[in-house]
């Protein structure tokens, strides 16, 4: 790293603790008790690896674990690298320059983001195979016959998943790099300048060392949603380590050596988090007043300015564009059949369920975050990570984490009320909607905690012991200092939060109650036969759906501070 | 924040002691590997008849594990699958009860169900071979045995290995041949394949079309889902290149699996869940369900729908026991590990 920046003393300063010890101990058992249920479902599955019934681990490592592990390696490094280039550049270009259409970009970059990847996956399979409209237009103008008179690159092998994947996970990285560069002071910037730093080496090696934390975390994001996306790989037969799950638990029938699997990828995860926080212990920045100064930023012209504009535009029309052109093509052809009644509660349920789920992660993550900062002991850390784990998690095999705990708690209640009240009171919250709540909130907490955290650290210290030493207790201080600073970084998570339920699709697949549709459970059961088309409407919705957290977000963003 | 989750404890329990409540009414409870939109006239009809609400999870994986935790509570009355594997584990899991009916085992031939009861064959389906009307001469092939042929050598189109129709397939192998000969028979037919096994069976037919081979197999449905298809017109241009072989029609027959219905242990709704497969097994809703999915009734003397009988017509079925086969997934899986035949 080519620029420190200024580091303040916070290591070494004591927990932010009052002498009412009971009232302190209320939020550090408190966070471990959330943690611990959050984790439940992630502990049930390592039971399972580590208790197989039958334990074909000899099988696996001989035979398939090698291209399991080495597959998932390549498809990480590759969406990971992609993933970094587009959303970097594309953050530094919209925050540091100004070429036309900056304004548009600032917002639509993040666009590709509403769009699941199951269904860019389906899209541009459409597409780009020999029967679709691209190839059938190159046969035509050159007189091809069949597949065998040329050659044309397959979309369904590594090459193709880590395209689209890269294309819907970028704006992860885009989003925190983003933040950070409007964040960053300008007198840094000047300064560098000044020293005679070409814009581009002012960029590489001030702006950007300073972004990396946020870039580490945006990239630790991709990472997961990579390592446990299942559709993708599924429909280009890419063998990744959870496509090896789904294979392992249901074509050997062998559910704990799927688990053993999945623990193994949970040791991947544990090396994202650590690299992601070692990034981020580096270095402590905290506000300066001089972020509400507005960027100057640099003027292009000519084919630079061009260039710059063609950059961002690639991303977002591949990204998002095309895919809903063609969806929107599909939907509109099939309206009647589509705009039904059913439709409109399947849509009911998902803007339901992903609210209350976004709501609890934030409660959850600031709980989580909060009690961290005021206690500043190793085990808070180790329960924020261990809760974070779902994440990574394919969510088929954490749904089955989350059935295990809730029917067993369930089944205890039973009993119990049947032994001393002669009441059945079956089960309680497994196949009910409380289940698939449960599951978003374990799987998508990581996305809450880790920008919640990044938020709360860029708080002084010192807010909190004048916010105490004024005599307000910390969940006061909490309320009524910290809420207020950091509620567009809370913003932020919960729309995030809110978009990922949407698209989630395994786990609410098998935890659903009776007659139970999501927007994503519906378009899955079309889309999985190939019939694109009798989906096409939802999928569109939960893609526009998607936007509205997307434009929401980039404006508070843009608010942090005033570009012109 | 443990209050959180206290309150929203409180909202999902008046919500499920009213789901709870509601059970007891007339209803019948279904867990389903079937999509929901290929059930569903089959179940409209049922309630229509008799007035029984039928409630429905679909899911592709994941409902047996529900199922086994849910234990004794579970409000599931009746497993319904698109194959004859995941019957088979739920009943050796303990998930299932046998079910004592005339009109089942009149309407159900022996072969198509388990001998103790326990599971049920609602339709069949059979795993062709898709030749090249071009390319593929009439009678060129005739078995499954002959894909290993190295003259077929970059010709062959399959779905992956893993998925369940091969393995069953596989799995008939294994119950005729023993497992080594199936394995050199699995390498043969993976050294013949045109491309990593990709894509669902319709795609295998399609890549014939597109010239990227000339043999593909395939269940036997998709044809009537594809020459029927007025959405895609194109499928019906990949039915038309293809004609259909029905394997080993000399000796013991085409390859059948089934899609298929078992009774819950501990079913709330027994009583429902059994007047629902006897309604099933129905010639009515036979002909309902072999006229919406292009399969075959299971019950034998049901009325098969026009177009299987103009393409398809009779043929020979291999008799060999679906509970065998069921039996041999496992060793079928691990073979297609060990020859790499998907990688």
């Amino acid at each position: 790293m080519q620029a420190e920046p200024a580091r303040h003393e916070t290591e070494q300063l004591p927990p932010l603790i009052s002498g009412r010890r009971g009232y302190l101990f209320g939020w550090y058992s408190c966070t471990w008790t959330t943690a611990l249920m959050i984790a439940l479902p992630v502990l049930s599955v390592f039971y399972l690896a580590l208790f197989p019934e039958e334990n074909i681990w000899a099988h696996l490592v001989e035979t398939v674990l090698p291209v399991y592990v080495i597959t998932t390696l390549q498809l990480l490094f590759g969406v990971g690298a992609l993933s970094i280039a587009t959303g970097v550049c594309g953050a530094w270009l919209v925050t540091m320059c100004r070429f036309p259409g900056r304004r548009i970009f600032e917002w639509a970059l993040l666009l590709p983001f509403a769009v699941p990847a199951y269904v860019i996956a389906y899209v541009y399979t459409d597409l780009l195979e020999y029967s679709g409209s691209l190839q059938i237009f190159l046969r035509e103008i050159f007189g091809w016959q069949t597949a065998r008179d040329y050659w044309f690159p397959d979309i369904r092998t590594l090459g193709g998943a880590i395209l689209m994947l890269a294309m819907v996970l970028y704006p992860y990285i885009y989003l925190l790099a983003r933040a950070s560069f409007l964040e960053q002071s300008t007198t840094i910037h000047d300064a560098s300048r000044t020293l005679g730093c070409t814009p581009f080496q002012s960029f590489y090696r001030v702006s950007l060392p300073i972004a990396r934390p946020a870039i580490a975390v945006g990239l630790s994001l991709v990472s997961m949603e990579t390592l446990n996306d299942f559709g993708t790989v599924d429909y280009f037969a890419v063998k990744s380590m959870s496509a090896g799950i789904y294979d392992t638990w249901l074509n050997m029938n062998n559910l704990g050596g799927a688990a053993q699997i999945a623990s193994l990828m949970m040791i991947f995860v544990v090396m994202l988090i650590s690299l992601e926080r070692l990034a981020r212990s580096k270095q402590r920045q905290f506000h300066s007043s001089d972020r509400f100064k507005a960027l100057t930023g640099y003027q292009l012209s000519g084919w630079k300015a061009w260039g710059a504009t063609l950059l961002c535009a690639l991303p977002v029309i591949t990204g998002f564009v095309i895919p809903v052109w063609v969806l929107a093509g599909y939907a509109f052809s099939n309206l009647d059949q589509l705009w039904t009644s059913d439709f409109i509660t399947h849509a009911s349920h998902s803007f339901i369920l992903s609210t209350i789920a976004a709501l609890l992660t934030i409660v959850i993550a600031l709980l989580l975050a909060y009690s961290k900062r005021l206690h500043k002991k190793q085990s808070l850390k180790i329960a924020a990570q261990f809760s974070s784990l779902g994440y990574a998690m394919p969510g088929a095999v954490l749904a089955i984490g989350v059935i295990i705990p809730l029917a067993a708690f369930d089944n205890a209640v039973d009993s119990l009320m049947e032994e001393y009240f002669n009441i059945s009171t079956g089960l309680l919250l497994s196949g009910t909607a409380f289940a698939v709540v449960f599951a978003y909130v374990v799987r998508f907490l990581a996305v809450s905690v880790g920008s919640v955290e990044s938020s709360l650290n860029k708080i002084t210290e010192s807010m909190d012991m004048a916010s105490r030493s004024l005599g307000l207790s910390p969940l006061q201080t909490l309320v009524k200092v910290h809420l207020p600073l950091i509620k567009g970084g809370i913003l932020t998570a919960s729309l995030v939060v809110f978009v990922d339920c949407m698209k989630e699709l395994p786990a609410t697949l098998i935890l659903r109650p009776f007659n139970y549709d999501t927007l994503a459970t519906y378009v899955y059961q079309f889309a999985s036969d190939e019939m694109l088309e009798a989906c096409s409407l939802a999928a569109l919705l939960i893609v526009l759906v998607g936007i509205i957290p997307v434009i929401l977000l980039s404006r508070t963003i843009s608010g942090t501070r005033d570009s012109n | 924040m443990q209050n959180t989750f206290k309150k929203l404890a409180f909202i999902a329990l008046p919500i499920t002691i009213a789901a709870t409540s509601v059970s007891a009414a007339d209803e019948v409870n279904i867990y389903s590997y079937r999509q929901q939109f290929l059930i569903q006239p089959m179940l409209e009809a049922f309630t229509a008849e008799t007035g029984i609400k039928a409630n429905v999870v679909f899911a592709k994986k994941g409902l047996i594990e529900r199922l086994e935790h849910e234990g004794k509570n579970s409000p599931a009355d009746l497993l319904l699958t698109s194959d004859i594997s995941p019957l088979y584990y739920a009943v050796a899991t303990g998930l299932t009860q046998a079910v004592d009916s005339d009109v089942l085992e009149q309407n159900i031939p022996e072969q198509f169900r388990d001998p103790k009861d326990q599971w049920f064959g609602l339709t069949t389906r059979a795993r062709l071979i898709y030749a090249s009307k071009d390319r593929v001469a009439q009678g060129e092939i005739t078995s499954y045995e002959e894909l290993a042929d190295p003259k077929w050598k970059g010709r062959i189109c399959t779905r992956s290995g893993k998925h369940s129709y091969n393995l069953t397939l596989i799995g008939s192998m294994i119950a005729q041949h023993g497992e080594a000969d199936t394995e050199q028979w699995l390498t043969g037919l993976k050294a013949n394949l045109a491309r990593k096994p990709q894509g669902n069976d319709r795609a295998q037919v399609k890549a014939v079309k597109e010239g990227v081979c000339d043999l593909a197999l395939g269940n036997s449905y998709y044809f009537g889902k594809m020459i029927t298809n007025e959405k895609q017109p194109e499928q019906k241009e990949w039915a038309n290149s293809v004609n259909l072989v029905f394997p080993n029609q000399q000796d013991r027959g085409t390859h059948m699996s089934i899609s298929g219905a078992a009774l819950t242990k501990y079913a709330p709704n027994k009583d429902n869940a059994i007047k629902l497969m006897e309604f099933l097994s129905k010639a009515q809703s036979q002909a309902m369900y072999a006229e919406a999915n292009f399969e075959f009734p299971v019950r034998p003397n049901t009325k098969r729908s026009a177009l299987i009988e103009q393409y398809m017509g009779e043929f020979k079925q291999d008799s060999v026991s679906l509970q065998k086969v069921a039996k041999l997934r496992v060793d079928a899986a691990k073979l297609v590990d060990k020859v790499g035949f998907d990688n």
